[in-house]
């Protein structure tokens, strides 16, 4: 029998309710979730990731549901793939960025079965959604044996491929603000169009003031305050003494030159 | 209270029959559609999600088969190439393919239609503009994008021949 093989032998487990998904991720030391699968996957091909056991969070309907807070924001269950989000309603009339950027994301395979809470939790500096979730002072809700906590941005994002959420844990639901202010804005530039993010930024801007998360300059997004003014922000992106680092794409100072642009961009779209 | 296993017996309706298969945990959808059902129009060009040669199309949405195990697929409706000219009578995507020549090695032709087709199931009249962003996922080395945005563009509009 022709027996052609990518992964390493894996044991692989489907939950249908969360209590039952957070005891098996706490009764194996090596249990990865599973959640779009289109980072994952790879990784496991390539060896660079090698779970004794996969937590498949497909079954957990209760994480798939998009739903307005009593406020206007929004409810984002963290298996909402990036196509749900592109076309839900709910999303476009609370904060339609997040499905603008969401369409920017890969291709449409990729789309269809890559999860928001996927995209934040592997927190690949080039990502796109840390930047934004960050800039949109979204919360992070992350379920485990001990019951529930829900944390910031800046407590969820630790560094490369590195979240809040650990062993035996699972991050449930990601929490958007409603719009306060004058709008939302990303800006990014691309291997391609939609491909990989060399630089990018996301800002909302509220009373003349911009709250910028700055993308692939560090190994979490980064955080900037100014006022809305394009060299105002210009200036807030340099003094902050951005460290990116080089690669074949772009070199560090490419990157600390791109940050400007890119952060002048994602204002100039959120003032607009 | 589940269990994680190694393999699993899944059930799987490809093209409109059921196949049940024994599947290690670790096969690929497209291993699985390939070499145990012997179902050889779905192609692997880069095993590494990027090319598009492996996309099927899977309760109704486009996915890289590459991308998805076996035993994510229990229970599911899968769409092949194979699955458009069931009684040899091509598809008009496949029909247009060839008349606008949208293919030279073919090699990812099965992928490319697969995209094509969940495209149109999605979006009847679509623009050029959208068809690009639809075959975005989907890479052809010989560069015949031109051709293949014609050929979709026509089954559209239904003006193959």
């Amino acid at each position: 029998m022709n027996q052609r093989m990518l992964l390493a032998s894996v044991e692989y487990a489907k939950p249908t309710t969360l209590e039952d998904a957070v005891r098996l991720l706490s009764a194996h030391d090596g249990a990865r979730a599973l959640a779009g699968g289109q980072t994952l996957t790879n990784v496991m091909k390539a060896r660079a990731a090698a779970p004794d056991v996969l937590v498949d969070l497909n079954g957990l309907e209760e994480l798939r549901t998009i739903a307005r807070t009593g406020d206007g924001g929004l409810e984002l269950g963290s298996m909402v793939t990036l196509s749900e989000l592109i076309r839900s309603s709910e999303v476009a009339e609370a904060r339609p960025i997040l499905g603008e950027v969401a369409s920017q994301i890969a291709d449409v395979q990729v789309r269809n079965r890559g999860t928001i809470g996927g995209n934040i939790c592997s927190n690949d500096p080039t990502n796109h959604l840390p930047p934004l979730v960050a800039a949109l002072g979204a919360m992070m809700t992350i379920r485990g044996g001990d019951g529930e906590r829900t944390v910031t941005a800046d407590e969820f994002f630790l560094g490369v491929y590195m979240t809040a959420v650990g062993p035996g844990e699972l991050l449930t639901k990601i929490t958007i603000p409603a719009a306060a202010g004058t709008g939302d804005g990303f800006a990014s530039v691309t291997i391609g169009i939609d491909g990989t993010c060399i630089c990018n930024a996301a800002a909302t801007v509220q009373d003349g003031q911009a709250r910028i998360a700055l993308g692939c300059v560090a190994a979490v997004p980064l955080v900037l305050t100014s006022t809305a003014e394009d060299a105002a922000v210009r200036q807030a992106v340099s003094g902050a003494e951005l460290d990116p680092p080089s690669d074949v794409h772009a070199s560090a100072d490419y990157r600390r030159h791109l940050a400007e642009i890119v952060a002048v961009r994602a204002v100039q779209e959120a003032a607009a | 209270m589940i269990e994680p296993v190694r393999g699993q017996r899944i059930s799987v309706e490809i093209n409109g029959e059921r196949h049940e298969r024994d599947v290690e945990a670790r096969r690929l959808l497209v291993h699985f559609i390939r070499d145990d059902l012997d179902l050889t129009g779905t192609h692997v060009g880069c095993d590494t999600g990027n090319c598009g040669a492996c996309t099927v199309i899977v309760d109704g949405i486009a996915v890289k088969s590459c991308m998805m195990l076996a035993v994510q697929a229990d229970g599911a409706k899968v769409e092949t190439v194979e699955g458009l000219a069931p009684n040899g009578e091509l598809h008009p995507l496949q029909q247009a393919f060839s008349s606008f020549h949208a293919l030279q090695c073919g090699y990812c032709t099965p992928g490319m239609l697969m995209s094509a087709k969940h495209l149109l199931d999605h979006n009847p009249e679509p623009t050029d503009g959208e068809i690009k962003r639809a075959i975005q996922g989907n890479i052809c080395r010989c560069t015949g994008y031109v051709n293949i945005v014609e050929a979709i563009a026509a089954a559209a509009k239904g003006e193959v021949k």
